[in-house]
């Protein structure tokens, strides 16, 4: 692989979704329940080994700026979209991306639920031009535009990653949880921000909106710097993509679940590729 | 001790026959730190770990833009039965943070949370969190109505001294 492009890949935290072992991607909020006028809460995002610390790449927002020229690589961020309790869509403010985060703000000017969401999305291919290998990487009109036809072998993947997080002011409310339809969501059974300790919480996996059958969950909580056990809890989806957590104590919890099939409706591309991640925050009961 | 469990009585005549009067005391313990800041205190009655009605919350209410609401959420149980469905402030139910000592919470017998409770078994919630300190929450359990004079007591270990509920038919 290229250089440029496998760092621009790791910064991303594209070349991880579908492992649990390798460097993850997160955004952590500074509170998830929040109470009072004139709240605020900062959100950090980074790519790291150890949840949740900041010590490896900033995770790349293409609406946040350009990364320092320490962190290297190159390629466009995910893309942050913030979405207020009445579905409207939020500006960041006092974006910035350091060496190993990025971090910005939100202004919660209203009651209710936010989702915080930084999302890539892509068709990456690759094929051969006489003996060399030729790889590709656009969105799925580019792809369709794109002249392939001394291309052989072409093999193409459609790639959805989504980091998402989501806080609450005052009582929390559902609009901004409907899926969007796009890649691996989550679609909340429980409050994302009703979320207690010893309690269970149920969700749903969708894919591009139908219910994701059997795929594997993994949920680790925060500070395994200052532990020996690792206690990630493993879960599979059932038939209608339900599962279901209880959480054995409080703390920042990141969840994460990967998808791939063939079954993708983009012309041309066979391999669909999807990668979820969120932060949960559970309080103590 | 007795003296701060005063009974409030008042109205009897107008109240549900099986009105009683209600004496409620809160002891906030007296904590050495050097940045102290009074607790926030809710008081609520709940059935069966299901919030019934709220009695109290005290907060800092004389902060300007509301801004005392801010730390609510810190009594994180009451938050989630309760507060955050509230526009605080809330006319009867907010009032200012009490300093270290006992605390009568005066509760006549017109008071909506009791004149219309239903014969069962209630416990007494008591929840305190300070800023820059701990936070706790104390259960009392009584029977309504009582039969006889009733008195239950419970006490917390850091954030919360004795909780008392006194019950005359």
């Amino acid at each position: 692989m290229r250089r440029s492009l496998k760092w621009s890949l790791v910064a991303l935290g594209l070349l991880v979704p579908l492992s649990a072992q390798a460097h993850r991607s997160w955004l952590l909020p500074s509170a998830t329940v929040l109470s009072g006028p004139n709240v605020w809460v900062t959100i950090d995002a980074a790519v790291s080994n150890s949840l949740f610390v900041f010590e490896h790449f900033p995770l790349r927002l293409a609406n946040i700026g350009p990364a320092p020229d320490s962190v290297g690589g190159r390629g466009r961020g995910a893309d942050l979209v913030i979405t207020a309790p009445d579905g409207s869509q939020l500006e960041a403010q006092n974006g910035a991306i350091g060496r190993y985060r990025s971090t910005f703000d939100i202004e919660l000017k209203q009651a209710g639920t936010y989702k915080i969401a930084a999302i890539t999305e892509g068709v990456f291919a690759r094929y051969k031009v006489g003996k060399d290998t030729k790889r590709w990487r656009g969105t799925a009109e580019e792809f369709a535009k794109q002249d392939f036809s001394k291309a052989e072998d072409l093999v193409a993947s459609a790639m959805t990653r989504r980091m998402e997080t989501f806080v609450t002011a005052g009582r929390p409310t559902t609009e901004t949880l409907k899926p969007t339809g796009r890649g691996l969501e989550l679609e909340p059974i429980t409050h994302p921000n009703d979320l207690v300790a010893e309690s269970t919480a149920s969700f749903r996996m969708l894919m591009d909106n139908e219910p994701a059958a059997d795929v594997k969950v993994t949920i680790i909580r925060g500070g395994e710097r200052y532990r020996d056990d690792l206690g990630a809890i493993e879960v599979k989806t059932d038939s209608d993509g339900k599962f279901t957590v209880t959480w054995p104590e409080p703390g920042m919890y990141w969840l994460e679940a990967g998808f791939r099939d063939e079954k993708s409706k983009i012309k041309g591309v066979k391999e669909r590729r999807a990668g979820y991640v969120a932060t949960l925050e559970v309080l103590p009961p | 001790m007795r003296a701060a469990l005063t009974v409030t009585l008042s109205g009897l005549a107008l109240a549900p026959a099986w009105a009683a009067d209600v004496a409620i005391s809160v002891q906030i313990p007296r904590i050495n730190q050097a940045e102290y800041h009074r607790p926030y205190v809710a008081i609520w009655l709940e059935q069966e770990r299901k919030h019934v009605a709220d009695l109290a919350v005290w907060y800092d209410i004389k902060l300007r833009n509301n801004e005392g609401t801010k730390w609510l959420k810190d009594m994180r149980q009451w938050w989630r039965v309760s507060g955050r469905d509230l526009d605080m402030p809330v006319d009867g139910l907010s009032q200012v943070t009490r300093p270290p000592g006992e605390h009568r919470v005066a509760i006549d017998s017109k008071n909506p949370a009791f004149e219309k409770l239903p014969a069962g078994a209630y416990n007494l919630v008591v929840e305190a969190a300070r800023e820059v300190g701990g936070r706790e929450l104390v259960r009392v359990p009584f029977e309504w109505p009582p039969k006889k004079a009733e008195r239950g007591e419970a006490s917390g270990s850091r954030e919360l001294g004795k909780v008392a509920i006194e019950l005359n038919p």
